[in-house]
């Protein structure tokens, strides 16, 4: 740590993110393009000034625009959360999805699709994200209670966060095994991470979260570099470091919770975002949280583009996306890693 | 750990060494009367109502038209079979793999091996639709060795190997890649349902099919299993205590690890990724009898059935007439077996 703290990076933070928001347009403007019904650029430039065919602004205001908004939004939220987890745990390796909160908002995502099942169109924005931004704070609850023990370390927390996952992936598939085929392909494609039928009024449900919590993690970031000294020093320069931390992991919890429920089951983006930040600028964490925010809001906006068009006319879930590089990087830290 | 912490472990294991022979054949005796008395049970037990002189009946007097016979002779006794199979084949895995690597979070479950088999059926089941058992046997092996292939890998190319939880962290993210991957799979090609009461520990269809290909193998495994088991038991002292008594260790861990891979594909491919037995079952094992793993294998073998003939009468037992996933019940046990592992810090194999 004390090594990669003195490491002066070659270029300042403020370009680095310069660079990111205008990469995040870049692709933000060419996934506007790409789709089952190509839009070419002068197309969309007048159907924006609203000069376009009502067909062409259906497919751009009511499909594109606002599954593009959220993901780059659920991008930001879940590598922020995955930038608190590790800066509070002191270990990179740990990632929302591994520490259980993905299996608790499935559960509840599951449950509800399960009971709702006859209408659909109920489900999706309303109850759908609350229900799963439960499920992710009671499964971030368990997974702390089994791992206390004295406090907790973070290898603790990542092995009952695999142990409490697997009890509720048994539980879930109690509940899909009853489902009707259809029912279970929602199911399936929620938990895979998806942002299939996403519309404002998703985007409206999750923009006070995002909005709210995004501020603040970024705001407390510079509690995350005094914990991060360790909690003797921290204490030693005033900090409540209990507090502090709960609420940190509060923030994390309900971002992460708040976007998987937007989002369903993405996993490992909380581990890759904070991993690019901290190779682009220093790991003082006031800088490192809104680069990461950037980089996973990139991030998700290219897997999404890539899962949308890869195999269209089907869709590939953007989760599995993400897995596919994620899963690999993440073998990869383990690799390098001394002590874990 | 300091040296006087690893001596002071050693000389506690080398004191568990000495397994009790009497205890451990008792153990292996009365196991074997649980596991026919409950076989029976399960015969007995399910959607329809049939009595313990039908089963006798069955056996001694089968007669081809009587429906009842029918029901025990063809779905019934394989089922019971393969369950019973199926469960001393993973526990053996989970026992092997616990003693070669000295992990106590070492079992196909989490070490990605069940998830890499079930991946490969997945793409059977997608790409080769109606292809026949055996073929979805190889399928499962091919799985099986890649998903063992991609977690040990990991701790092989880390320096100085993984500790614990890293390998269990590795096994967690390989599971969850190829689970991904076969999410994808099984969104594209529309997979029907079945694949999921599979998914989730399926052995409701077992036939004769399953008995009649499934044996052989496990028994294979098992003798394998037995006749490596003292270079187990010295490789589980250590890695530098085996080769101190000149134990060529690579080839230990190299058969080792292909009965693991002969087992558990095996058993996935029968009665798909039903966790924990490997994980609990030799825990359990070298509790009650030491850890001497000449008598840590079959003693695996005959508790791993047993459990899971009980978790799969109880399967059925749950919510009739419907049946509940094996895996789930196995899960209600193995998870906070799981949890207080987490918690302990200990390492004893």
């Amino acid at each position: 740590m004390q090594k990669i703290l003195t490491k002066t990076k070659v270029v300042g933070p403020a370009p680095i993110m310069m660079v990111l928001v205008l990469l995040i347009i870049t692709f933000f403007l060419l996934s506007m393009n790409l789709g089952m019904i190509h839009l070419s650029p002068i197309e969309l430039f007048q159907t924006l000034l609203g000069n376009g065919t009502d067909k062409q602004h259906m497919i751009l205001f009511d499909f594109r625009l606002p599954r593009i908004v959220i993901a780059v939004l659920v991008g930001m939220g879940l590598a922020v959360s995955g930038a608190i987890m590790q800066g509070i745990s002191r270990n990179g390796l740990a990632d929302p999805g591994i520490l259980g909160i993905n299996a608790g908002a499935g559960l509840a995502a599951v449950t509800v699709i399960f009971f709702t099942a006859d209408n659909p169109q109920n489900v999706n924005a309303y109850v759908l994200p609350f229900a799963a931004l439960f499920g992710a704070g009671a499964a971030a609850a368990l997974v702390y209670a089994f791992a206390w023990k004295q406090g907790v370390t973070a290898k603790r927390l990542l092995l009952v966060g695999i142990a409490v996952g697997a009890g509720i992936s048994a539980i879930m598939s109690l509940i899909m095994i009853k489902m009707r085929f259809y029912t279970h392909m929602l199911a399936t494609i929620w938990l895979s991470g998806s942002l299939w039928g996403t519309n404002w009024t998703f985007v409206l449900a999750f923009l006070p979260w995002i909005f709210i919590l995004l501020p603040l993690a970024i705001y407390k970031a510079r509690y995350l570099n005094v914990l991060n000294l360790g909690d003797e020093i921290a204490t030693g320069l005033g900090t409540h470091v209990e507090r502090q931390r709960l609420l940190m992991i509060a923030i994390a919890v309900a971002l992460a919770g708040s976007c998987v429920a937007v989002g369903g089951g993405i996993g490992f983006l909380g581990l890759l975002g904070p991993h690019i930040a901290r190779k682009l600028v220093s790991p003082n964490h006031k800088v490192l949280v809104p680069t990461a925010a950037l980089a996973g809001g990139l991030l998700l906006l290219i897997a999404d583009t890539i899962g949308k068009n890869i195999m269209a006319p089907y869709e590939i879930p953007v989760g599995i996306v993400v897995s596919a590089v994620g899963a690999p990087y993440f073998l990869y830290l383990l690799i390098k890693s001394k002590n874990v | 750990m300091n040296s006087l912490a690893l001596k002071e472990e050693k000389l506690e294991t080398n004191k568990k060494q000495r397994s009790n022979p009497i205890l451990a054949s008792t153990l292996i005796i009365v196991g074997i009367i649980a596991i026919i008395l409950f076989t029976l049970v399960s015969i007995v037990v399910g959607a329809a109502d049939i009595s313990l002189d039908t089963v006798w009946n069955t056996f001694f007097h089968f007669n081809p038209d009587n429906t009842q016979h029918q029901v025990i002779y063809q779905m019934r006794l394989p089922r019971a079979l393969v369950v019973g199979v199926v469960g001393a084949a993973l526990a053996v895995s989970g026992a092997i793999m616990q003693g070669m690597t000295r992990n106590p979070l070492a079992s196909p479950g989490l070490m990605g091996v069940s998830a890499g088999a079930s991946f490969m059926l997945i793409i059977a089941f997608a790409f080769f639709p109606e292809s026949p058992y055996h073929f979805l046997i190889v399928f499962s092996f091919i799985g099986a060795a890649i998903g063992a292939t991609l977690v040990y890998g990991t701790a092989a190319l880390s320096r100085g190997g993984l500790t614990p939880v890293g390998l269990a962290l590795a096994g967690a993210v390989v599971s969850a890649l190829l689970g991904s991957f076969g999410g994808a799979i099984n969104i594209l090609f529309e997979l029907s349902q079945d694949l999921m009461f599979w998914y989730a520990g399926g052995v409701a269809g077992s036939k004769w099919i399953h008995v009649q290909l499934l044996f052989p193998l496990v028994i294979i495994g098992l003798v394998g299993a037995l006749m490596i088991s003292r270079s187990i038991t010295i490789l589980s002292l250590g890695e530098e205590v085996a080769t101190g008594l000149g134990q060529k260790t690579v080839w230990v861990k190299a058969i080792g690890s292909i009965i693991v891979l002969i087992l558990t594909g095996a058993a996935v491919s029968t009665a798909g990724a039903v966790g924990f037995i490997g994980l609990v079952i030799p825990h359990i094992t070298r509790y009650l009898i030491g850890v001497d793993y000449r008598w840590v294998i079959p003693c695996s073998a005959v508790l791993g059935g047993l459990l899971l003939i009980l978790a799969d009468i109880g399967a059925r037992l749950v919510n009739p007439p419907f049946e509940t996933p094996v895996g789930v019940l196995t899960a209600i046990i193995g998870v906070p077996f799981f949890l207080y592992l987490a918690r302990t810090d200990r390492r004893e194999v």
